[in-house]
């Protein structure tokens, strides 16, 4: 054997040990940010899932035109203000008679949701030869009640509910009367005080409109800005300011665009607070840097070949950009507004300091309508005191979590689709 | 080796003195044995540069990136209808000259040329001249072939298209259809024209190129090494057709391959180091070669 390959044979078990070592950190590093998702999705799964359902008790309810106190059945006025909450109460008395003193009576009250009285509302302005009747119906019940329904045996020890109440609970339970439902409210109201009636639908429609308000802004500005900056841009000290500057706009923490938010737009330009259009603003600004170096990088990738084919034709440099590049770099640029928009989705600080944290119970009809969005929403529910609250937050990370990847997969398959070989 | 090739080393390093080292080293370091020093580089090039019924005229062409010269007043005519080759071995300058003729070196930022350089009575040059126009007039095919990634009607469309040379479909197709037939590629693909270009062999990418190029009709079409990513068979059916087109056309070609030169021009310039050493016509050239470096280039001893 000669010299060089017994040097060869002793380096080779050497590389091969480094080869080894290195591909074992990998599946490590793999292996611990998977661990870590597992994690996340468990916990929050876990603790989330079960605000989907909500519990309902059935109950007789007989539309008293006494107890309701309505002179007329066809004046609304009187119909919006009548007395619903009695129906219930007559109910729960009748199903519970022999409740007797304030603090039990409130007790008993205690076990619907003060949300059910509008439900009955609704149905009588529907049908109103429904006065006078007596219907069975399914009543949606009270945080707390929701919270010892889904509580195991042990935990139903703790509950912060009296004696009584759990007795009446376990009487519902007992004859089937209690059940869970899907959590309409959920996805069709606003943020309450009450977590059965809370929803998340107010948030997703102000994230909606501060999206599209960021998109509308920030994917014309930020694709324009790379073009003029890669195509036509004169290589000087000037346009490498600006690219140095990009850059570090890319870096800046969200909240100071919050504040510039806070001082420009609100302050000086005299914009509303709390509404989706300034807050749209304000993440264009954290957003087009995001944008800008994305679709930089998608213009330089276009082969210079191409460019050389079409000038040497005659094309000018506007048509070398709008037929050539344009069309080749655009799913790389619609990927990064896509990965843009979803960080923008998922931030809150800026938004803190321009009063979209406020509670805001109507859903938003448009981009000048007070709102929240998503991520605050959950800002708000981690927040609060009520035990039912803890579900709801994970509920509404799990809402976000689904738009995010929804919008990162829409990015790969746009790149998947639109992507031309050459 | 020879006497006469050492010579010919020696005055390779002594222009190599007036340009940066970085061109060539390995050509020289090839030739080095082969060389002796009583060659002297000639002010002038010699041969035959010019010629009465020219196309396009340069003068004094000198071409500087940046601070370094890769030209240095370089003068030659490319006479009408006629295919010049231009050799040399790499980095002589021969493709930087070529883009001086469609002003393809305004994409370089850093790139500036001086000179006189004329197609007919137009100064190439002149800053009234719009670049669209003189790129209309003066065509050119890459040394990659570089089809868009659209269908090859569109690849072949898209000169007449932006130029506005047909305005109705029919007229547009006629162009298509010709200029595909004057490429020699029309019989292939005419059944899936609207199939992409780049779906294409690379031959046929070629030929598809130069389709697109002379759809705009222009008068001078130039080649930068258009078959050094064939196959010598796609070669040869370029080379045959670049036969064909010197009936309509004037061409100017960049070859690496002597033979690809002697085959198709009717006269080659050689260049050295950003010179033009000999321009003559192709056959005295390759066979009574009038300097020393042209010789040692032709007969393989360095380059």
């Amino acid at each position: 054997m000669s010299k060089t390959t017994e040097q060869v044979r002793k380096s080779l078990a050497k590389r091969y040990r480094a080869e080894k070592m290195f591909k074992a950190y990998g599946i490590a590093a793999i292996g611990f940010g998977l661990l870590a998702l597992v994690l996340l999705f468990t916990d929050i799964i876990g603790k989330g899932h079960s605000a989907f359902f909500e519990s309902y008790v059935q109950m007789e309810i007989t539309f008293d035109r006494d107890t309701l106190d309505i002179m007329d059945i066809n004046d609304d006025e009187e119909l919006n203000f009548a007395n619903y909450d009695g129906l219930i109460r007559d109910a729960l008395r009748a199903k519970f008679p022999g409740i007797e003193g304030r603090q039990e009576k409130r007790e008993l009250y205690g076990l619907v949701s003060t949300g059910a009285g509008y439900e009955l509302r609704d149905m009588l302005m529907e049908d109103r030869k429904l006065l006078g009747k007596t219907v069975t119906l399914w009543l949606l019940a009270d945080d707390d009640v929701d919270v010892f329904v889904k509580a195991g045996s042990d935990d139903r020890l703790e509950s912060r509910l009296s004696e009584n109440q759990k007795t009446w609970i376990e009487t519902f339970e007992a004859e089937g009367k209690l059940e869970l439902q899907w959590n309409k409210s959920l996805f069709t109201h606003g943020d309450s005080r009450e977590p059965e009636l809370a929803g998340i639908w107010g948030a997703v429609m102000g994230s909606l409109f501060t999206m599209i308000v960021t998109l509308l802004l920030s994917f014309p500005i930020g694709v324009a800005a790379a073009i003029y900056l890669e195509e036509f841009a004169p290589k000087n000290k000037f346009t490498d300011f600006i690219e140095v500057n990009i850059n570090n706009l890319a870096a800046v923490p969200s909240i100071i665009f919050g504040l510039l938010g806070l001082a420009v737009i609100i302050g000086l330009f005299g914009m509303p607070r709390s509404v989706p259009l300034v807050g749209g603003v304000v993440l264009t600004l954290m957003t087009l840097p995001t944008i800008i170096i994305s679709s930089r990088a998608a213009i330089k990738a276009v082969p210079p070949s191409i460019r050389q084919a079409a000038m040497g034709l005659g094309a000018s440099n506007m048509q070398v950009v709008l037929h050539h590049v344009l069309p080749l770099a655009l799913p790389g640029m619609l990927t990064g507004a896509i990965i843009g928009m979803a960080q923008a989705l998922g931030e809150t600080a800026p938004l803190l300091m321009i009063g979209m944290v406020a509670f805001i119970v109507d859903v938003p009809g448009g981009p000048l309508d007070p709102s929240t969005v998503l991520p605050v929403q959950i800002y708000l529910w981690a927040d609060s005191p009520e035990q039912s609250f803890v579900a709801l937050t994970s509920a509404a990370i799990m809402v976000l979590l689904t738009f995010l990847i929804a919008m990162n997969t829409l990015a790969v398959f746009l790149r998947k689709r639109l992507e031309r070989r050459w | 080796m020879s006497v006469n090739g050492a010579r010919i080393m020696d005055t390779a390093q002594k222009i190599d003195d007036k340009t940066p080292r970085n061109e060539t080293p390995a050509s020289q370091s090839e030739g080095e044995q082969a060389m002796d020093n009583t060659t002297r580089y000639p002010d002038q090039t010699v041969g035959n540069p010019f010629v009465d019924n020219a196309k396009m005229r340069m003068r004094d062409v000198d071409v500087f990136y940046g601070e370094k010269q890769a030209i240095h007043g370089v003068s030659l005519d490319i006479g009408k209808n006629e295919v010049v080759a231009l050799i040399g071995p790499s980095g002589c300058g021969k493709s930087t000259f070529l883009r001086c003729l469609n002003r393809m070196n305004d994409t370089i930022d850093i790139c500036q040329v001086k000179g006189n350089l004329h197609l007919e009575d137009q100064d190439l040059y002149d800053p009234k001249l719009d670049v669209v126009e003189l790129r209309a007039r003066v065509g050119m095919v890459f040394q990659k072939p570089n089809p868009f990634p659209k269908s090859i009607y569109d690849n072949v469309a898209y000169g007449p298209r932006i130029h506005g040379l047909a305005n109705k479909k029919y007229d547009l197709d006629e162009i298509v259809e010709t200029s595909l037939q004057k490429a020699g590629l029309w019989n292939e693909v005419k059944d899936r024209l609207h199939s992409p270009g780049t779906g294409l062999s690379g031959g046929q990418q070629q030929r598809l190129c130069i389709a697109r190029t002379i759809a705009v009709s222009p008068e001078v079409v130039l080649m930068d090494e258009p078959c050094s990513a064939l196959d010598p068979i796609a070669t040869a059916k370029i080379e045959e057709l670049i036969a064909e087109l010197s009936e309509s056309y004037t061409i100017a070609i960049v070859t690496h391959s002597m033979q690809q030169a002697a085959r198709v021009s009717n006269r080659t310039a050689y260049f050295h180091l950003g010179r033009l050493v000999e321009m003559n016509d192709t056959e005295t050239v390759f066979t009574k070669p009038e300097h020393d470096l042209t010789e040692a280039y032709i007969t393989g001893r360095f380059g």
